[in-house]
């Protein structure tokens, strides 16, 4: 196996898919997805809860039943060939892709071009360091998951959720519906860092109780977990002495954040972004190397698999063009900085030539915001574009288009920020 | 009725393992028992995972005998037994006038131990060596035979050595008594049976005087003495060390050190509390906070960002405070390798031989006619070449599914390390042995597939696999039942 690929795309999930049928449908004849799953599908086959699609298939899914689509939709196209079973070790500069499976061993894979679409992981225990004992009940809502799932069993049956990430809320249900007894869920932050449906949906309706400001300082147990010490946090999320209590359990769910997947992408040398953890990318979701393209939550960590696979469209479209050689020189690179209460935007810059389409920028706030809001992208000093906004949450990415004629005219570096009143 | 042996060997830690596979060497009949269901899942799972040179113990006592004679033997056993061993030499760094004297006096000290090679440097020749340390070291102590080692993947070697050479190893079984049978040998109470011997090792570690008094010696007790630690990512590596560098030393301990790993990880720690219990390993707050600040004392800018995973281990502290070896004063044929604190990895093959020498005195025991000097190879996919890999996975396919994504272990891999000689039957164990689970997502993608693999390999169902410890179940059963 050594022969020439239009577009090569590392991962299976929904950006990976998604990229393909992009790919496929902008041009691309031979186009290469390699998944180390034995399905594809990524995170989502293990996502069963439903609420997915709205976006991108305008209906309600299910995790797997959206991952299915994505797949349904390239499984046949005589361009694409999925091989799974099949990681990937190493991706080069001239885009040489190393990889193995048990079928066909060690393969060197050449693509034109190529899209990373590796997803993310969790952050782990020790990421945070929690003191304590290290007994057997300490999982990452992911893992469990999984196992809940996917294989059958369940981790535990008194449960304590640290973090209110969203994974973590919807464990939270998921643990209550298998019939097992959820004692809490704490959020060392402020406010929680879920969707507001998922709150509402997975807490509430289950009268489990969320403790804001508050986190575990101690685990317990020598072979299995027996319980938390549980403090409240001051403003630097410092536990404060005096505050803590116990709470009994047997199960531990961390859902204390992703990070995106990028040692390829380091392997490779690619310029990353220190907040958002992924390579920086182009409004064409190009990475600073030439042909090599990334998308979904290996660029930035994203809430909805939809804004995933939006994203993927962009990289596998232009992921093809650069195959078959229409890419398009760039004459302006314009820098997107973010401004006020903005903690990371992508696309990083804009690389911008003869032809122009409309952009989409996705941003995440620094902080909570309510009441009359104003996102506003300014270039070379003057407002270019501007949306009015009544809520943000860190938890919730905002996307916003800026129209072809706006983008066809910039000439300077843009700010995005966003300020209250007017 | 029940197992008869002509030594038991009780403790799987590095002492337990390196005596085994020194007794096994000779005409005797050994069974090793361990109470966990792995070996090494005691202090020589966590520990500093540093061969010392050999200048910190007083000269003349056990500790620093063992210590240099340890040092020197690890030297000749690292390609026989293929042990992952690096030799990177230590500093030992002085910030003060009064610490430089100190390093001084080590030097003097480690001389009249018998180590070889040591320099004292200025702090530029320190820096040049570590460009990380703090601008404020003035003068260290370099000691060329020091290294970083992997305690666990030692002692599993000496454990594959043994049982190559015919020894017996019984692990999820406890030792619950011992009676002396006036001079006609022991009998050993297990959670397995009993085990008749002629000869009895106590090697187990922080309860090693809890053993003696099974058997009637209650001439020592041991202190438990806690160090705390702080692991971090590979990818920090470029803003912490390459080798050891130890703080000048303080009365009760070798100080908070920064430190490498054989795997390309660092680490902050240890600090020294003492403790009533022998098996809490809690790691706490202000623990975290004190090794954070002492190390900073080295390394001032620590990527704690990058910080992966902590952990603690228990220090087996005699009253004396120095090793006791050799046979027990009221006991006959009972043999103490007890209070083994640090340097008790180091010194593990100079304990071994020493007992070994005595029991094969005391039992009239030759060398084996034939001797097994390694253990069977272990393939490590990431470290082969292409074809190498790709023979391989003809092979056998499962050396081309990747599990682990963080450290690219395969398939084949995990299960070569639950089907070895004393393969693993844990999680912790799977990871100890090949570091499935060890990288940045600490188990969070391959956990599953690694509980997976061990249920079918072990043939138990899922509910009955382990993290490590007796009773560390992970998964139960969806429908009640539980793990039953
Ligand atoms: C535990 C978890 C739960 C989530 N729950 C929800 C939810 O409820 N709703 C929602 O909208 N979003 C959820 N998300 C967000 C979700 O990640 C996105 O919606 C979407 O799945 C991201 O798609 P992706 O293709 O970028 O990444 P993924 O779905 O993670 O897919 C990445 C794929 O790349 C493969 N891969 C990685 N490295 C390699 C390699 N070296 N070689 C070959 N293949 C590789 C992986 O196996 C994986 O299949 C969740 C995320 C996680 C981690
Ligand atoms: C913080 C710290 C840092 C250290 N750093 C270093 C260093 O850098 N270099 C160095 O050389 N040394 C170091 N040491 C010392 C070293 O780790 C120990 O000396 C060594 O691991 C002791 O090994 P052991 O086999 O004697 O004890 P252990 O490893 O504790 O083994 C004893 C075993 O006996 C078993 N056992 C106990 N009771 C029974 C029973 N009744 N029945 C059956 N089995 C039983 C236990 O389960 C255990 O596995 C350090 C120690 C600590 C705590």
């Amino acid at each position: 196996m050594s022969e020439l690929y239009d577009v090569i795309i590392v991962g299976g999930g929904p950006a990976g898919l998604t990229a393909a049928l992009s790919a496929q449908q902008n041009g691309a004849k031979k186009i290469l997805v390699l998944e180390r799953d034995r399905e594809p599908g990524g995170i989502l086959q293990q996502c069963v809860h439903n609420g997915f699609g709205l976006h991108h298939f305008k209906e309600e899914l299910t995790g797997p039943g959206y991952a299915q689509r994505c797949y349904d939709l390239v499984k046949d196209l005589p361009e694409v060939e999925i091989l799974v079973d099949t990681m990937v070790l190493e991706v080069r500069k001239d885009k040489t892709v190393r990889a193995v499976s048990p079928t066909r061993g060690v393969m060197e894979l050449h693509g034109k071009s190529v899209v990373l679409t590796m997803g993310c992981r969790e952050r782990t225990r020790g990421a945070i360091r929690i003191p304590g004992t290290r007994p057997a009940g300490v999982y990452t809502a992911g893992a469990a998951q999984r196992m809940v799932n996917m294989e059958g069993y369940i981790p535990g049956r008194k449960i304590v959720i640290l973090g209110s990430g969203d994974i973590g809320l919807i464990m939270a249900r998921r643990m209550s519906l298998e019939g097992c007894k959820v004692q809490a869920v704490l959020e060392i932050c402020p406010f929680s860092n879920g969707l507001t449906r998922n709150i509402v949906q997975c807490l509430n309706d289950y009268d489990i109780p969320l403790h804001l400001s508050h986190t575990i300082v101690a685990i317990h147990g020598k072979d299995r977990v027996t319980g938390v010490t549980v403090a409240k946090v001051d403003e630097k999320s410092r536990p404060i002495p005096g505050t803590e209590f116990e709470i009994d359990c047997d199960t531990v769910l961390l859902s204390v954040g992703l990070i995106p997947e990028n040692e390829l992408s380091r392997g490779l040398g690619l310029q990353m972004h220190p907040l958002t953890s992924g390579p920086i990318v182009d409004q064409r979701r190009e990475t600073s190397e030439p042909g090599i393209f990334a998308a979904g939550n290996v660029v930035h960590v994203h809430d909805l698999v939809d804004f995933v696979s939006d994203e993927a469209e962009i990289a596998g479209k232009f992921a093809a063009k650069a195959a078959l050689g229409a890419g398009g020189g760039a004459a302006r690179d314009l820098a997107v900085t973010t401004g006020e209460n903005i903690r990371t935007c992508v696309p990083q810059h804009l690389r911008l030539g003869a032809e122009t389409e409309s952009v989409r920028l996705f941003m995440r706030v620094t902080q909570p915001l309510r009441g009359k809001l104003k996102l506003k992208v300014e270039s070379g000093g003057e407002e270019v574009f501007s949306k009015p906004l009544m809520i943000a949450k860190p938890s919730e990415m905002i996307a916003v288009d800026l129209p072809e004629a706006k983008v066809g005219a910039l000439t300077s570096d843009l700010t995005v920020s966003l300020t209250e009143g007017n | 009725m029940g197992r008869q042996a002509d030594v038991v060997v009780i403790g799987g830690g590095i002492t337990g393992t390196a005596t085994l596979a020194a007794l096994a060497r000779l005409d005797l009949s050994c069974v090793l028992t361990e109470k966990e269901p792995d070996i090494a899942a005691g202090t020589t799972k966590a520990n500093s995972a540093v061969l010392h040179a050999g200048f910190d113990a007083p000269t003349g006592s056990m500790k620093a005998k063992m210590n240099v004679e340890g040092n020197r033997l690890y030297h000749e056993l690292q390609d026989e037994l293929g042990l992952d061993i690096q030799w990177t030499g230590s500093l030992v760094c002085a910030t003060t006038e009064e610490e430089k004297a100190q390093i001084e006096e080590l030097k003097a000290r480690g001389e009249a131990n018998g180590v070889p090679g040591m320099e004292i440097w200025d702090g530029d020749k320190a820096r040049a060596k570590e460009p990380n340390l703090s601008a404020a070291v003035c003068s260290a102590l370099w000691a060329p035979t020091a290294g970083i080692c992997w305690p666990f993947g030692m002692a599993e070697a000496f454990a594959e050595n043994a049982l190559e050479n015919g020894a017996e190893i019984l692990r999820d079984c406890e030792v619950t008594g011992i009676r002396a049978e006036d001079g006609q040998g022991f009998t050993i109470e297990t959670t397995q049976g009993t085990i008749r011997a002629r000869f009895v090792v106590n090697a187990a570690g922080v309860f090693a005087d809890k053993v003696a008094a099974m058997a009637g010696d209650t001439s020592f007790s041991i202190h438990p003495r806690k160090g705390e630690y702080i692991l971090f990512d590979k990818t920090a590596q470029d803003k912490m060390v390459r080798g050891i560098v130890f703080p000048a030393p303080t009365q009760t301990t070798k100080g908070i050190l920064v430190c490498a790993t054989t795997h390309g990880n660092t680490f902050v720690g240890p600090n020294a509390q003492e403790q009533d219990s022998r098996d809490d390993t809690a790691v706490t707050t202000a623990g975290m906070d004190e090794i954070i600040a002492g190390a900073k004392k080295l390394v001032p800018e620590l990527p704690m960002g990058a910080s992966i995973t902590e952990f603690a281990g228990i220090r087996a502290v005699s009253d004396t405070n120095d090793f006791i070896v050799g046979e027990s004063k009221t006991v006959k044929g009972l043999y103490h390798a007890a209070g083994i604190q640090s340097p008790g990895l180091t010194s593990a093959p100079a304990i071994a031989r020493l007992l070994a020498e005595e029991i094969a005195k005391a039992a009239g025991a030759k060398a084996k006619a034939k001797v097994v000097k390694g253990r069977p190879a272990q393939p490590i996919f990431r470290e082969l070449s292409a074809e190498e890999q790709a023979a391989l996975i003809k092979k056998d396919a499962r050396y081309g599914r990747i599990i682990c994504r963080c450290e690219t272990i395969t398939e084949g891999e995990i299960v070569d390390a639950i089907k070895r000689p004393c393969g693993a039957r844990t999680v912790d164990g799977v990871k100890r042995r090949i570091r499935a689970g060890m990288g940045r997502c600490q188990g969070g993608f391959c956990g599953p597939r690694v509980i997976e693999i061990l249920s079918r390999e072990l043939g138990i169902p899922v509910p009955k696999v382990r993290k490590d410890g007796a009773d560390s179940y992970m998964y139960e059963e969806k429908l009640g039942g539980g793990r039953k």
